[in-house]
């Protein structure tokens, strides 16, 4: 049994950059595929929007557990060995995917009618709307709900810790298993977690707060 | 490498499953419950009682809500025994889900709480009720109808973040459906069968309390809903 010391501390400051990394290749894998998502959603094609909208019900329904066993497995059993990293990350965009489609979704609905009719008046193609007029505002209603989103992404990395992947949870453990000192290990481990997390809470409903001013006046 | 789904060795496990389903059944229900009456408490503490006792339930809500379930779960289970406080799994799992829930319902029912207006308040004081009964029957009960969708989807995510408790070897579905692959190596046929009573799951649990909430909650009382977002464990 070794104690908890200065290198333990370290190990698992260190593996706080893996949970970063994972949540910033989850959220731009995860952020490409929900724009294509959210624009599926809001098709006028009724059979584009049911399959958009049915790959979205099914993720948002079932745990991310079940969707990080669902990837890791079924990719296996084709005889692709992904490195822990990709396999986490892969289901982690997955997940975050069916959530930051569903958000947008509602931002670009949440764009006044009147904004489609007037482009379409002045004659734009609808990839235009979406260029010049729409997404340009969806985008900044959309902020607040995507930034409070990322709070969830970081917290749900937890989870890829059961593939094997050393993250600030699995470093956590680890350390938990080595020294047996569960307080420690998982009250610094909760507090990085929070220290990652919070200020982003807190910037979302700042975010959230300014919007809403410029709405009532 | 060809390769063929094989549910045969699956079968014969299915009374597994069908203690996991239970478990996480039991589980979700009684968060549920115990969870609700905490954010009940939450939210009455907050708008009742003084500055100090708000702020340490701030304190409370934005810690469970800035760190991971599993964290929660890991201090509960490793860490509780330390004080002499000794759990089984899933009393652990139970205790960690409601006080999760607890903390994000109760910021839940607060927007409602919230968007009570003022002159309600006067109206019910000058109805000569007592605080207690101007928060239960003015503030309160609105404000769950108002709120109720916005539960609702918390209430299932809180179902789905059950699957956690697998972690601590808690034979929810999770944990039958990692005892059964490791008993007939089928990982991804086990795995498509739970995965597909989960979602079961959550579509029967989010339409019934939706259902519920039309019972509890008449449209005929006139309240408009307001929007508030759930939001994943």
């Amino acid at each position: 049994m070794t104690t908890f010391g200065w290198p333990e501390f370290m190990f698992i400051m260190r593996s706080a950059g893996w949970t970063l990394l994972l949540t910033l290749v989850a959220f731009s894998i995860g952020g490409i595929i929900a724009a294509i998502l959210a624009i599926m959603r809001v098709s006028q094609n009724g059979i584009i929007r049911k399959i958009a909208g049915t790959y979205i019900l099914i993720i948002q329904s079932i745990p991310v557990l079940m969707v990080l066993f669902m990837s890791y497995y079924g990719l296996s059993l084709f005889g692709i060995q992904l490195p822990s990293f990709l396999a986490a990350s892969a289901s982690l965009a997955i997940y975050a995917s069916a959530y930051l489609a569903e958000i947008w979704r509602g931002s670009i609905e949440s764009v006044p009618y009147q904004q489609w009719e007037a482009s379409s008046s002045l004659a734009l193609s609808r990839p235009q709307q979406y260029r010049h007029i729409i997404l340009p505002q969806a985008v900044r209603i959309s902020l607040p709900p995507t930034v409070g989103f990322l709070v969830q992404l970081v917290k749900n990395t937890s989870i890829v810790s059961v593939v094997g992947f050393v993250e600030l949870s699995r470093a956590g453990t680890l350390v938990n298993n080595a020294t047996f000192k569960p307080f420690q290990v998982f009250t610094i481990v909760a507090l990085i977690y929070f220290m990652i997390c919070f200020p982003l809470s807190r910037y979302s409903r700042h975010l959230e707060k300014v919007m809403n001013a410029g709405h009532n006046r | 490498m060809k390769f063929k789904l094989n549910f045969d060795p699956v079968w014969p496990q299915y009374q597994m499953i069908i203690d996991g389903v239970l478990l996480t059944i039991g589980l979700s229900v009684g968060a549920i419950i115990l969870g609700s009456i905490l954010a009940v408490l939450l939210v009455g503490l907050k708008s009742l009682a003084g500055k100090w006792v708000g702020f340490f339930v701030d304190c409370y809500i934005e810690m469970m809500r800035n760190t991971p379930f599993l964290i929660q779960l890991f201090m509960i289970f490793f860490g509780l025994p330390l004080l002499g406080i000794r759990m089984s799994g899933t009393q652990a799992g139970l205790l960690a889900m409601t006080m999760n829930l607890g903390a994000y319902a109760a910021e839940i029912i607060r927007a409602g709480v919230d968007s009570t207006h003022k002159s309600q308040l006067e109206a019910g004081v000058s109805l000569a009720l007592t605080r207690l009964q101007v928060f239960r029957y003015v503030v309160l009960k609105p404000a769950f109808a108002k709120v109720w969708p916005a539960l609702t989807s918390q209430f299932v995510l809180m179902m789905l973040a059950s699957s956690i408790c697998s972690f601590i070897s808690v034979s929810e579905l999770s944990g039958a459906a990692a005892i059964i692959e490791s008993r007939t190596f089928r990982s991804f046929e086990t795995y498509i069968i739970v995965t597909i009573i989960y979602l079961v799951l959550a579509l029967v649990l989010k339409s019934s309390l939706l259902w519920l909430g039309t019972k509890i909650f008449p449209a005929s009382s006139g309240l408009t809903r307001i929007q508030v977002k759930g939001s994943a464990v």
